[in-house]
């Protein structure tokens, strides 16, 4: 890609991943273990559309696997990939690291503490665990909030990443100290730590919908701000915005969206760095482009990973988390050698 | 108590320490014991064992089984059958430390999982161990040789073959009674509430099998492989086996709102049925507790 096509906004691209994600959708609730006709789901999906009565020929049970299990778990992966990955792209903006992801500052540890413990307490099955890992990761964030300013200093991004990673070992211990006490969850707390969508079905999209919705829509509406603190934080300043104030309120929104979707769906690693950088590559460097293709890019990364975890070894499945890394860490080392290619 | 047991075991050590071994080991030797030393899954054990740690549930509920009982020192923290399992030194044996097993000054250990090798570690400290290794025997007749070990290595050889022969008969006389039927039920186990199972190659799956029932999980690959939701749905099988009700709290209730779960014939016509963990995930002689309860459950029979 050329420095030019960044400059404007790539709205042929943002149509492209648009429609991918469209596909993916697609896919996701046509394909499954159980084999349905493309056809009969997607006239079962139109029946449930207001005012309208088709008969799609699918019996009860099947009709339930449309629409209470493909379609939920489709939907919960797009909100979930979607966030994941625009709060990794909030975490590298901010923080100008490009390691960073959206368990930079804690998230992932507290939120793994916090489901450890509930699934101890009273088991893997409970509402507790969503709940108690939502609160462990925001705990986190907000410890390492602390921690960051605890030296006297200005709250830096380098200071608050040093935290995070104290917070993280810190909390991480814990947790294993936990899990190895109580060694008869260990595969319970395995599987979540793993990650995992939608055993629940609409009750997780109900769960993660506001925390992705209002971490998509701040982080968006924030693009070019980071656009400013990628130039610097003296530089920013002189530009009239306040980089800690920038950085508080991207933080908060990408921790809220990353604590409801592993409390949602576990620890799925991976798509908060590959999907933003690969978007960086295809785009260019500026934020108010890479945001919005993030977004899109992400649910249709998550939604066809979901994909692979359920028909790749029907009718096993895979972890979505392994999928992830193990799909992704390749096509990454692809899209970087052919954009270097490109660059030559 | 806890401080008495290690009060005890003190003033056990201490003992052992000045004084000379012999005067340790009682004379009541079994007649059935068989010559020792014998050598056991690759173990030698030399002499007639007297202080024995079983660190697996299952071998605990067969030692106690077979007469063991009375040479038990110490247990890891899953053997909590038969009740006196859990009146005695408790070791972790998910994080096994080798020093804490020979501190209960131990003749023979007993483990099914060991990933930090404790077995050469406790064949240099010289206590011999003997792993019954993971993912368990697959069949009955791995069951029973399992337990002929165990006689081996306690010198119980006839209390176990009269288990065995109390356990296949009585197997045998539950599957006598099993009627015909037009077709084979199918069936899905749960192990846990993320639809983990057992598969081709495990025991529960022979067990089963035994019964006539026809296993969901068959097409999947691996012994425990984690199906997919929408795969139980759609195979829609006649009974539902719950094997998490006691460690994750799963019922015949909590399963029947899962999503789409309420359409499964299973659920419709009552037929989930809620096993007991411990029962279904042993091979002990509570096997045959399984088997009636399969056979009660699907057939009204046992």
């Amino acid at each position: 890609m050329t420095v030019e096509s960044s400059r404007r906004l790539p709205v042929l691209l943002l149509s492209l991943v648009g429609g991918v994600l469209l596909v993916a959708l697609l896919a996701a609730v046509m394909i499954g273990p159980v084999d349905l006709r493309p056809s009969a789901v997607f006239l079962e999906i139109f029946d449930h559309l207001p005012l309208v009565d088709v008969d799609s020929g699918l019996d009860a049970r099947q009709a339930a696997i449309v629409w209470e299990l493909r379609l939920p778990r489709a939907v919960l992966g797009a909100l979930v990939g979607a966030t994941l990955a625009v709060a990794g792209a909030a975490y590298q903006g901010v923080f100008r690291n490009p390691l960073a992801d959206p368990y930079l500052l804690g998230v992932a540890a507290g939120a793994g503490l916090g489901a450890t413990i509930a699934i101890v307490a009273v088991g893997s099955g409970s509402v507790l665990v969503p709940i108690a890992a939502f609160v462990g990761a925001v705990l986190a964030v907000v410890a390492t909030y602390g921690l960051g300013s605890a030296g006297g200093g200005r709250r830096t991004g380098t200071t608050l990443i040093l935290a995070g990673v104290a917070v993280a070992a810190f909390l991480t211990a814990a947790q294993t100290f936990v899990q190895q006490r109580h060694a008869e969850t260990i595969r319970e707390v395995y599987a979540w730590i793993l990650g995992r969508l939608g055993t629940t079905g609409w009750g997780d999209v109900a769960l993660m919908a506001p925390y992705a919705a209002i971490s998509i829509v701040v982080i968006v509406l924030h693009r070019r701000l980071l656009d400013v603190l990628a130039v610097g934080e003296d530089e920013a300043r002189t530009l009239g915005v306040r980089p800690e104030r920038v950085r508080t309120a991207v933080v908060i929104a990408a921790t809220l969206g990353t604590a409801g979707a592993v409390a949602a769906s576990g620890l799925i690693g991976f798509v908060g760095i590959v999907v933003p950088h690969t978007i960086r590559l295809l785009v260019g460097s500026s934020y108010r482009a890479i945001v919005p293709m993030t977004v899109l890019g992400g649910a249709a990364f998550l939604v066809l990973a979901d994909l692979v975890a359920r028909t790749a070894l029907s009718p096993s499945e895979i972890p979505i988390g392994v999928v992830t890394a193990f799909v992704g860490g390749p096509f990454f080392v692809v899209i970087l050698r052919t954009s270097r290619r490109g660059a030559q | 108590m806890r401080k008495l047991v290690g009060l005890t075991l003190a003033l056990t050590l201490l003992v052992a320490a000045c004084g000379d071994d012999d005067q340790m080991v009682s004379s009541s030797t079994p007649p059935d014991a068989g010559p020792f030393p014998v050598t056991v899954r690759g173990t030698e054990i030399p002499d007639l064992p007297q202080r024995i740690v079983s660190l697996s549930a299952t071998h605990t509920e067969v030692l106690y089984e077979i007469g063991s009982g009375p040479e038990i020192i110490g247990t890891d923290v899953f053997s909590d059958y038969p009740a006196a399992a859990n009146e005695m030194e408790k070791i972790d044996a998910f994080n096994l430390s080798v020093e804490a097993v020979a501190a209960l000054d131990p003749d023979l250990v007993i483990l099914s999982f060991d990933p930090g090798d404790a077995v050469s570690g406790l064949a240099a400290l010289g206590i011999p161990a003997v792993l019954f290794a993971a993912p368990g025997p697959p069949t009955l007749e791995d069951v029973y040789s399992e337990w002929r070990d165990l006689g081996t290595a306690t010198g119980h050889n006839d209390e176990v073959a009269a288990l065995i022969e109390q356990v296949s008969s009585d197997i045998a006389a539950i599957l006598a009674q099993k009627p015909e039927t037009v077709r084979a039920f199918t069936y899905f186990l749960e192990l846990d509430s993320t639809l983990f199972t057992a598969g081709t190659g495990t025991l529960l799956d022979s067990v089963f099998g035994l019964l006539g029932l026809q296993n969901i999980a068959d097409p999947a690959d691996g012994p425990f492989p984690q199906l997919s939701p929408e795969y139980v749905i759609g195979a829609d099988p006649d009974f539902v086996f719950l094997a998490d009700t006691v460690c994750c709290g799963e019922s015949a209730v909590t399963v029947a709102v899962r999503p789409g779960w309420n359409q499964m014939t299973a659920v419709i016509n009552g037929d989930v049925i809620e096993l007991d963990d411990s029962v279904a995930s042993r091979w002990g002689p509570r096997l045959v507790d399984l088997v009636l309860t399969i056979s009660k459950e699907v057939y009204g029979v046992g």
